[in-house]
């Protein structure tokens, strides 16, 4: 058992426990805090696969921007104070979904050829961010998917205002 | 590279542990005499009335998403920006219309007057 | 490698020497180094708190026209220390209905988000917490870290002012971090980096000059991320009591106190190492520890800057704060960048100083241009206070009947 094979195992755990203390809790902002941990398991996952450009990302983006927004979602809303959620009859039902899904997935990365290979460590040309940069812009490369994310978050940010602003003059 | 990483969590680690030493020195410290007035709300001077959740105000919301999307506009960004000595003109072009792109969004909401603290 | 030329280097050569010869193995070596080095470094960051204190007291009531704190010690040098001495004695008041664990998290949150800071800036050629590749996305990410702190504390208060309190201080910081993020994007496209040691080595000609305008935002972004005048509503006493910290009393308090001076000094810290060179100067590959010096020098310079302009500037409006960041700096930045990234491919290559003033130029076109059109904006958009009725009548000045002695000025 080597270091890294603890440290992932913590992490793991910790991640595992985060998510499913997140569907258990009663209360939505503790649930929200939760989903916090979780989504820094799964940071730290990147980071030990060596991929530091998405670890980083997933906590400015997920943590920074998305889960303050749920955060500020739960908290402006009543969400915060109804937590007359009755779920000890629908518990059965979502573990079986839970477990069919986990074994699709288990299933899928051992048919996988390279499913049981080893991480080796990167070489520095393949950590060299600037890679991602010269493929996010090259036509050959991811071009059209980089121009289409742009209208992507456009159609986003025009949705949401929409829906917004007749929000905002409801208020006092 | 990973010692890097394990540096940083060492880092982080201690510099959440030294606060809370220090919090905790001061607990022991301190003296505890809790009463029921002085654990009471602030709520300037009178007794709080009302639910503690305040009313729902778009506006807040609204900045989160604004903030939420350039977030994600500039993480793009980012590997652009370290490329950048090696790309050509045409990879600025490609960028400058992902920008304008989203400046076009920052214009719709300030034209529809989403920026406004009202 | 002498002791005088690079103490830091000369000190970790020792200890590692020491640790091995003890016949411990090197990965627990590496292992402790660490440690010492990450605490010594946070360490040494809260102890330099105290005197940045005295200074920003001092330094506030000299530009006030008072003399600041002098009672204690040789020109109030204990000031500080005696105030620390008083918040580790004052009693934590936990308030009803206080969720008690994110309660107690949110300060030390607040604190960790500010001292995770000084893990990655460059101190000197040699010395650095850590030289991850992705430096700068880590200082956005510590940013958020501490918003989500200031979240929690405004929650977890049970206090309806707080919670107000900390939505307006995390508009307020969310809106400043884009065009922080923005700007930030113009010294990794010069360095080809986003880790800061490369960032601070690759300024021949400090980045300022090459982006000026990225730097006066980048400067701006960060005193209102620190929450400091003209930005400081989040603190205001006259505005929600206090804010997000009402109900933190005792150290708790203190720690919020702490961040807020040590993240304005960590403010110009990075802006020295992203836009000013970091250690840079004549001299300073060669002996490292000049490189403290010459970083010291410009931090300094920006931090009293900072401070001259907290005590100077009248405090905003949230609606101002807001207007401000995203109908001027928000599009300014947009512009800088798509602005810079041309002028830079376009520059004649191998022309070092042709570019740099090319680059200048190219700035100082955009500023004037966003600043017509701030003006046009203005005339378009003035919203003149309607005049109600006349000129209202003006009671009659009361003359002193007894003039003995001119009445007193204060000022």
């Amino acid at each position: 058992m080597t270091v890294m094979q603890l440290i992932f195992l913590i992490n793991a755990a910790v991640t595992i426990i985060a998510g499913i203390m997140m569907a258990r809790v009663q209360r939505l902002l503790h649930a929200a805090l939760w989903l916090v941990l979780a989504l820094f398991g799964v940071a730290i996952t990147f980071g030990l696969l060596e991929a530091s450009f998405l670890a980083i990302v997933q906590v400015v983006v997920y943590i920074g921007a998305i889960a303050i927004l749920i955060l500020f979602a739960i908290m402006l809303t009543r969400g915060g104070t109804d937590d007359t959620y009755d779920n000890s009859k629908r518990w059965i039902i979502s573990i079986v979904v839970a477990l069919i899904a986990l074994g699709g997935i288990l299933l899928a990365l051992f048919t996988w050829p390279q499913g049981q290979a080893l991480t080796t460590p990167l070489t520095p040309a393949q950590q060299d961010i600037g890679a991602i940069g010269v493929a996010l812009l090259n036509p050959e490369g991811y071009l059209i998917p980089f121009e289409i994310s742009s209208i992507l978050l456009l159609a986003a940010l025009v949705g949401s205002i929409y829906v917004g602003i007749e929000h905002k003059g409801e208020e006092k | 590279m990973l010692h890097e990483w394990l540096y940083l969590v060492i880092f982080i680690a201690i510099s959440m542990f030294i606060p809370a030493v220090a919090i905790g020195m001061a607990a022991l410290l301190s003296p505890k005499k809790p009463a029921p007035i002085k654990n009471s709300i602030y709520e300037c001077g009178i007794e709080t009335y009302g639910p503690t959740k305040i009313q729902f105000k778009a506006q807040y919301y609204l900045y989160a998403i604004l903030f939420l999307v350039f977030d994600v506009e500039t993480v793009f960004l980012f590997p652009f920006a370290v490329a950048y000595n090696k790309l050509l003109l045409f990879a600025v072009i490609e960028v400058i219309i992902f920008v304008i792109i989203l400046g076009a969004g920052l214009a719709y909401a300030w034209r529809r007057g989403a920026l406004e603290w009202s | 490698m002498s002791f005088i030329a690079d103490p830091v280097i000369f000190i970790t050569n020792w200890l590692n020497g020491l640790l091995s010869g003890w016949g411990i193995p090197a990965m627990w070596v590496q292992f402790i180094m660490f440690i010492i080095g990450a605490g010594l470094l946070a360490f040494g960051a809260m102890i330099f708190t105290i005197g940045l204190i005295w200074l920003e007291r001092k330094l506030g009531g000299r530009i006030q026209d008072r003399i600041g704190p002098n009672r204690i010690g040789p020109w109030g040098l204990f000031q500080p220390i005696a105030d620390m001495l008083k918040i580790f004695t004052k009693e934590y008041i936990t308030p009803i209905g206080a969720d008690i664990l994110l309660y107690n998290l949110a300060p030390i949150l607040a604190m960790a988000a500010v001292l995770g800071l000084w893990a990655v800036i460059p101190l000197s050629s040699t010395t650095f917490g850590t030289n991850i590749n992705v430096g700068v996305l880590y200082l956005i990410g510590i940013g958020a870290i501490g918003e989500l702190g200031i979240i929690l504390a405004g929650f977890s208060s049970n206090n309806k002012y707080a919670l107000l309190g900390g939505y307006r201080a995390v508009a307020q910081l969310l809106s400043y971090e884009v065009p922080m993020a923005i700007t930030l994007l113009i010294p990794v496209m010069f360095a080809g980096s986003m880790g800061l040691n490369d960032i601070a080595g690759a300024q021949k000609v400090a980045f300022i000059f090459q982006a000026p305008v990225a730097a006066l935002i980048f400067f701006i972004a960060g005193i209102a991320e620190n929450g400091r005048a003209p930005f400081d509503l989040m603190e205001a006493d006259s505005e929600i009591v206090a804010g997000y910290n009402i109900e933190y009393s005792g150290l708790k308090f203190g720690m919020y106190y702490v961040a807020d001076f040590l993240h304005a000094f960590t403010s110009a810290l990075l802006f020295a190492t992203i836009f000013l060179g970091g250690w840079r100067g004549p001299g300073a590959e060669q002996y490292p520890i000049l490189g403290f010096v010459y970083l010291f020098i410009k931090t300094a310079v920006v931090y009293l800057l900072t401070i001259t302009i907290r005590f100077t500037v009248p405090r905003l409006r949230i609606d101002q704060v807001m207007a401000f960041n995203w109908k001027y700096l928000t599009p300014l930045a947009l512009a800088t960048l798509l602005v810079t990234a041309l002028v830079d491919k376009l520059a004649p290559v191998g022309q070092g100083l042709l570019r740099i003033i090319l680059l200048l130029v190219a700035n100082v076109l955009l500023f004037l241009l966003a600043d017509r059109l701030v003006t046009l904006y203005r005339k378009n958009h003035q919203k003149l206070r309607k005049v109600v009725t006349g000129i209202r009548p003006v009671p009659v000045t009361i003359r002193p009947t007894v003039a003995t002695e001119e009445p007193e000025v204060n000022s």
